[in-house]
């Protein structure tokens, strides 16, 4: 597998030739930046087009088609519109937290986004409690949301900032408990011991039942986490119009828009990190020649075709299943899938102790 | 009818009965609410079902036609009673009776400016609370200049009236808080994606759970039976298409029986036939329509697609033989407009190919997800009962075992004449939830296709329309006809004063009791439940507001 890391301690090396190691870590720290930021934007971009084209096949349409080759460009020229779209100031919100809202989402997934395994030392910060980062990150989404349900002083996006804040924090439950379930199978917070953990197979078929009922959870709660139906309760269409982000207008409501595709992004891009061994390619143990054929695809490719494939189950979920109730859906936590997931831990330990496991 | 007209004259010895078109008591509004309560509570009458009250100013006085109907034999009766006091007209109200005459009642006294002493809701349904005069009166002055055009807000009353007759006789009026003053209210609607048009739920909510809900109607009021009156009879079909423009077929139907009951015209038997298939194939592509609209509510959008590539078809062959889409306009009176498509039989038999498959389709996708049973299973149990008092009729009453499809009950054109032979059964289910008001559709498209199966092949050759005079003026006397629409029960009533157009022509249409029942079904549910109830009972918002 080719090491991005030499590509990187290349560029280091060669500023700090000539350049004092802050002025060093400034530049690197604005090159990162602006490319997460490009890398964002068109990921999110790309994501909009690939649901819209799903769901377009799911119900036998054709979907974007026109702007550019297979209407390739669509999603530039909508997110275009929306950048010129007026942001309409309205009189009894709160001002400063109304504004505010929509960065706090939009933050939250891009600091989720530091640490996602891109390729070998493809990352932007890779240390030892890489994975408890990124769900603490993720958790101050939540936080964005309720506040733009609260400061739209609208009825409608109270209920569903309410809605959002009781299942958010649910099903964080959900995701750290199947997440632990794993690193305790992988024996290190560190995404990239995660990933190496998982050279020789990945870990959805080294772990077997445990795993796989962790996926299933981790799936399903990571599903509610991106507010995406059957759990989009927060912004259920049909009952509270747009639910939080009603009163958001222009790139604001672009903000939430664009933060929940690149959550779907994130949530599956965990998956593959934690399950199929993020930018690892398929190895079986044994098939010397048949790893060897698959190293040379590269991690990037591997990784990111692993996070598009699980997007895809999402995506299907969403466009088949109708919508569950604010009840039923906390039920589903609370008395199913959290004492599930707290006995496949303990299985999950007992499979480690035991070493019965590939 | 002779037997009915005995046993009430043995009950009520001092009450005029006439035998008309149904059988009349004319009674004094002293005498009303008595004779109701006989009326209904008498096992061998057992009128427990309230079809409509059609409001009536013959000049002289002002009163209401009660249409009864019993559930247990069928037979049908009206009352009318009047009152000449025109500033202050009271009648007492039977809202304690029939639990769909609070909305009757404020109907007509939204339209006449009747005052039902002893109903909990006396309040405009339609028109703005400062609206001046009463519309269907026929003194009303229709000047633009009393009621302007506001480009003002609409002005709003958590109030409403409560009229109390005391001791001595005098009526007083009681004002009446709608919510308590700490309910958290939420207005859903009248623009909302769940209320199916412009209808408005004042729904005040604790936490996620329903309260109560204040229905508040009249955004697409068009005084449909108002604009009649200054119709002739041909020009007054021409408005079915607009009310519950899914049925627009059905309500055709509906009006030329009525029309041509009164004016005693044969219909042709292809006419009959054609109207039969086409009110039918109306009834698959409502229904069509309800699983994708009421599946897109809970949620699932991809469902809506599927349901609609069938009923595009249908209204192919709608434009083919009718030349529109939605506003057919297709059934006149004495037949039919024009004579079917040449490609009509295929089309249709196409159709009835593709249909089972998709049927199936549409179970397997939906109806035993697991989430559409936990969505759906319980929620807005409307008990037989219940649903007997609330007038809802169609599927809705059929959810919940009120086996009330007009085709069997009352049947008519070729469910009667063919009774026999015609093979189809009437889909009951006891659950009463929004589960069994989904089933119930589904089955009865299938039913429904049976039929039209059993007629394409058999329509015969012969005139289309029968010859109808071109000025049509109707004797005097009043009819009352129901037709099955897609939604339940449609009934026509027209008054004749021996003119060319109707003295008064009342539309008792299905969707203003289904939306009369939303806050007794919804109350203690949660929000989520409001739009399941209401999606399943698929109320059409023109159909109510008229």
């Amino acid at each position: 597998m080719f090491d991005f890391s030499i590509v990187t301690d290349w560029i280091n090396n060669l500023l700090g030739g000539f350049m004092p190691s802050w002025l060093v870590t400034v530049i690197e720290c604005i090159g990162i930046g602006i490319g997460l930021l490009l890398v964002y934007a068109l990921l999110a971009l790309f994501y909009i087009y690939y649901e819209r084209k799903l769901c377009a096949a799911f119900q036998c349409r054709l979907g974007p088609n026109r702007v550019g080759p297979l209407g390739l460009l669509q999603s530039f020229a909508d997110m275009f519109k929306i950048l010129i779209k007026e942001l309409i100031s309205l009189e009894k919100t709160d001002k400063f937290l109304f504004a505010l809202a929509p960065y706090l989402v939009i933050i939250a997934s891009m600091l989720a986004f530091a640490v996602l395994p891109w390729g070998k030392g493809l990352q932007i910060i890779d240390f030892n409690i890489g994975i408890f980062f990124l769900i603490a990150v993720s958790s101050i989404g939540v936080l964005g949301i309720l506040l733009a349900g609260w400061s739209s002083n609208n009825k409608f996006t109270l209920i569903g900032a309410m809605r959002s804040g009781a299942q958010m924090v649910s099903y964080e439950l959900s995701i750290g408990l199947s997440v632990l379930t794993m690193v305790a199978f992988a024996g290190t917070m560190s995404i990239t011991g995660i990933v190496e953990a998982q050279n020789n197979l990945w870990f959805i078929f080294s772990g077997h039942i445990p795993a796989i009922i962790a996926f299933v959870i981790y799936m399903i709660a990571g599903t509610a986490e991106t507010n995406r139906g059957p759990f989009d309760l927060p912004e259920a269409e049909s009952e509270l119009t747009a639910g939080y982000h009603t009163e958001y207008s222009g790139i604001h409501f672009g903000f939430f828009y664009l933060a929940e595709y690149l959550n779907l992004f994130i949530v599956s891009g965990v998956a593959s990190l934690l399950f199929f061994g993020g930018w690892m390619p398929f190895h079986v143990p044994g098939w010397d020649g048949f790893n060897h054929v698959m190293d040379y695809i590269p991690g990037v490719v591997w990784f990111i075709g692993k996070a598009f494939a699980l997007s895809f189950i999402i995506i299907w979920f969403k466009w088949t299943f109708p919508r569950l109730r604010i009840d039923q859906l906390l039920s589903l936590e609370w008395k199913y899938l959290l004492p599930i997931n707290l006995v496949n831990l303990v299985l999950m330990v007992l499979v480690i102790v035991s070493g019965f496991h590939f | 009818m002779a037997n009915l007209q005995e046993k009430i004259s043995l009950l009520f010895p001092t009450v005029k009965i006439e035998e008309a078109d149904t059988l009349t008591l004319t009674l004094e509004p002293a005498q009303l609410h008595e004779v109701c309560q006989k009326l209904r509570d008498d096992s061998e009458l057992a009128f427990d079902y309230l079809e409509t009250i059609v409001g009536m100013d013959w000049t002289e006085s002002l009163g209401c036609v009660y249409i009864l109907n019993s559930t247990v034999h069928g037979h049908t009766v009206s009352i009318k009673t009047s009152t000449t006091d025109r500033e202050n007209p009271y009648i007492p109200s039977v809202a304690d009776l029939w639990a769909v005459a609070v909305t009757f009642e404020r109907e007509v006294y939204d339209f006449f400016g009747i005052i039902f002493v002893g109903n909990p809701d006396m309040r405009r349904l339609f028109l703005n609370i400062d609206w001046k005069g009463y519309p269907l009166r026929k003194d009303y002055d229709d000047d633009p200049s009393l009621n302007p055009c506001s480009i003002e807000n609409e002005r709003q009353s958590d109030d409403t009236y409560v009229y109390t007759q005391g001791e001595d006789g005098q009526v007083i009026r009681n004002e009446k808080p709608i919510f308590a003053p700490d309910d958290f209210v939420v207005n859903i609607g009248p623009q909302h994606p769940a209320t199916h048009g412009v209808l408005r739920f004042r729904t005040a909510l604790d936490g996620e759970t329903i309260k109560k809900i204040d229905v508040y109607m009249g955004y697409i009021h068009r005084g449909v039976e108002k604009l009649c009156e200054n119709l002739t009879y041909f020009q007054t079909l021409h408005y079915m298409d607009r009310l519950d423009y899914f049925s627009a077929h059905n309500y055709h139907h509906g009006l030329c029986m009525c029309i041509e009951k009164a004016a005693g015209i044969e219909v042709p038997e292809r006419a009959q036939y054609i109207r039969v298939i086409m009110d039918e194939l109306s009834r698959i592509a409502s229904h069509c329509l309800f699983i994708g609209t009421f599946c897109m509510d809970l949620g699932a959008t991809t469902m809506l697609f599927y349901t609609l590539r069938v009923r595009e078809q249908i209204l192919d062959i709608m434009d083919k033989t009718c030349g529109a889409r939605m506003t057919f306009n297709y059934d006149c009176i004495g037949g039919v407009l024009a004579d079917l498509d040449k490609d009509f039989v295929k089309d249709v038999k196409d159709l009835l190919a593709v249909l089972p498959a998709n049927i199936k389709e549409y179970n397997k996708i939906f109806t035993g997800n697991v989430i559409a049973k936990n969505r759906m299973t319980g929620v807005g149990v409307l008990s037989r009962e219940d649903a007997i008092s609330y007038g809802c009729t169609g599927p809705t009453g059929r959810a919940s075992g009120w086996a009330c499809d007009v085709r069997k009950t009352h049947p008519y054109s070729l469910y009667a004449s063919m009774k026999d032979t015609l093979k189809w059964d009437e889909v009951v289910m006891d659950e009463g939830d929004s589960m069994a008001r989904f089933k119930v559709r589904i089955a009865e498209m299938e039913q429904s296709a049976r039929i039209i199966e059993q007629l394409i092949d058999n329509i015969p050759a012969g005139d289309y329309c029968a010859k109808v005079p071109k000025v049509l003026k109707l004797p005097k006397g009043s009819w009352w006809t129901v037709v099955e629409g897609c939604r339940g029960l449609f009934g026509v009533y027209i008054e004749s004063d021996g003119g060319v157009n109707p003295y008064r022509l009342k539309l008792a249409t299905p969707c203003l009791p289904l939306a009369a029942a939303v806050d007794h079904m919804t109350s203690g549910q949660k929000i989520a439940d409001l739009i399941t109830i209401g999606g399943s009972l698929d109320y059409i918002v023109p159909d109510m507001d008229r």
